[in-house]
């Protein structure tokens, strides 16, 4: 039933320490690598080693400049995947109910066999996270890796979504932001951990946590450039102090 | 957005038609013989020609039955379920009606209802989409139901013209007029329309703008992706303005013109107005799609 749960008793997702990622696409080529073996259809690549190539991809790694009033431009890696909203509009949208939210943990995934390609989910969708397979036709989404977060037969540390698992600077969360208590809500709580397009009324359970101030010396100099000035002696150097004197 | 040919095909040819069913259900029209037969069977075939146009975009057309399910909350759903009641209730009523030449108005005002709803769910389909501004924070509903209701009138004209019936040219010229200036105030709240003018930006996208100016600066994929191809969709924009005349002057001058001219000349200009609006209203739903901006592409630096 393509109708949202009231609420969800947990609601499992991901927080993103936009101040650690340094971009390095692992979460995403492990979270291909993953989704694309174990259930449903497997995620297409096409023209992969030709002059046009373009595949399905659950996570996508962007890279913004922002630029302050003053000071130099910081870089921000910006990874993004299905945000699991609380109210989700790629669900109620659907007309197959294929789509869903799970009521248990407010998971929120595509029945590949009820699904029949119609791509109004992903229309419906503010953020860009869920993509039409050309191959398989059906549209494939971020399960949250439901399939290892439950899975038995895998080492406990390993009951973790893929992206989670694979990132090396430990700059993705996953757990329960629906308990005030754990270890992920903490994070929010502490860092200011924030909505992505909050004026599109999805309520996200995935959170960011915003780029931490860089140190600002107060003693420092005002002109790195200025340092790099090579220093004039002789005849230039005689010159240099006898104009700095009379101006 | 992409503009789907299938989805095009679907929202022109089936509104046309299911307005005819409209006015043929709510009695208006001759009830001469072979108007009765002409009339039904266009309603009949364009709304069912479009309905089968639009399984062309589908990934897996083997699951399109599975859309009369979810009527409790998607309006795509609802669409299919008030169009297959829709034909269903005109069919009887065209059955009775041509057979036997009784009009049940009963039923035909069911079926004009069942019509309209229809039109309307298609377009919340796309007025639901809070992501799409211009189709959502623009009158969609009332620029599909005004297309549906003039070309059905148009392509009854044309009906009765073809079968020596009297056809409602006046009336037909009066809904051309009416249409055109609801196209006109639907395409000046579209104007205005673009993707982030319901307060979204690259800078609430990322959730950064507090730290300054947000640029993209790397994107996540050197090639393309279907996100760009569906909801970063910029191909042919450039010819948009000529595309737009060609649409007002073939979707509502030539038919008003011809619909004039038609009470001096002859209804069988009505056969070329309906024509001429056809193939211009293609070409603003084209429009309709092409230039429809998607929030999603913010994310990838395009304003």
């Amino acid at each position: 039933m393509t109708s949202l749960p009231a609420s969800t008793p947990r609601k499992l997702g991901l927080v993103i320490d936009l101040d650690i990622c340094v971009g390095c696409h692992a979460c995403a080529v492990n979270c291909k690598e993953w989704n694309t073996g174990g259930y449903g259809a497997p995620l297409a690549d096409e023209d992969a080693y030709g002059a046009d190539p373009s595949g399905t991809w659950l996570n996508r790694i962007h890279t913004y400049e922002v630029q302050p009033a003053q000071g130099p431009a910081q870089l921000v890696h910006f990874p993004k995947s299905c945000l699991h909203c609380e109210d989700a509009p790629c669900v109620t949208v659907c007309p197959t109910g294929a789509s869903y939210k799970r009521a248990e943990d407010g998971i929120v995934l595509v029945n590949e066999d009820h699904c029949m390609g119609c791509g109004l989910c992903a229309w419906a969708c503010p953020y860009g996270a869920r993509e039409l397979d050309p191959v398989a036709g059906v549209m494939k989404k971020c399960t949250l890796c439901a399939d290892r977060i439950y899975n038995r037969n895998l080492p406990e540390e390993d009951r973790i979504p893929a992206c989670v698992r694979a990132c090396p600077a430990g700059a993705r969360h996953f757990g329960d932001l629906g308990d005030p208590a754990s270890e992920v809500s903490n994070l929010v709580a502490e860092r200011g951990g924030y909505d992505l397009m909050p004026e599109q009324g999805t309520k996200p359970v995935n959170k960011y946590l915003p780029p931490r101030a860089r140190d600002a010396h107060e003693t420092g100099p005002a002109d790195l450039a200025e340092l790099a000035e090579a220093e004039t002696t002789g005849f230039l150097g005689w010159l240099d102090k006898a104009l700095e004197r009379i101006g | 957005m992409h503009p789907a040919p299938s989805i095009i095909l679907f929202t022109v040819l089936s509104g046309i038609g299911l307005g005819q069913m409209t006015w043929l259900g709510l009695g208006i029209g001759s009830d001469a013989g072979a108007f009765r037969w002409l009339a039904s069977i266009l309603a009949f075939a364009l709304t069912a020609g479009g309905g089968l146009a639009s399984t062309g975009h589908l990934g897996r057309r083997e699951n399109a039955w599975r859309s009369f399910s979810q009527w409790r909350s998607s309006w795509l759903s609802r669409e299919a379920c008030l169009m297959a009641a829709a034909m269903a209730a005109f069919g009887l009523y065209a059955a009775i009606w041509c057979l036997g030449g009784a009009r049940i108005a009963i039923l035909g005002w069911l079926a004009a209802v069942l019509a309209v709803a229809t039109v309307y769910s298609t377009a919340m389909i796309y007025a639901q989409l809070k992501t799409v501004p211009s189709w959502s924070a623009t009158p969609t509903p009332a620029m599909f139901l005004a297309a549906a209701l003039t070309g059905g009138l148009i392509a009854n004209g044309a009906a009765a013209a073809l079968t020596g019936a009297p056809a409602p040219i006046g009336w037909a010229a009066l809904a051309v007029l009416a249409a055109a200036g609801i196209a006109v105030w639907w395409q000046t709240a579209a104007a205005g329309a673009n993707r982030g003018s319901q307060g979204s930006s690259l800078e609430t996208a990322t959730g950064l703008g507090h730290m300054g100016r947000v640029r993209s600066f790397e994107a996540p994929h050197t090639g393309t992706s279907y996100l760009l191809k569906e909801m970063a969709y910029q191909v042919g924009r450039k010819r948009a303005f000529e595309l737009r005349r060609l649409g007002a002057i073939l979707g509502y001058l030539v038919p008003l013109i011809l619909a004039l001219l038609a009470l001096w000349l002859g209804a069988w200009l009505m056969v070329l107005a309906l024509i001429g609006h056809v193939v211009g209203m293609l070409a603003l739903r084209w429009l309709f799609f092409a230039e429809a901006e998607h929030v999603q592409a913010l994310y990838y630096g395009r304003s």
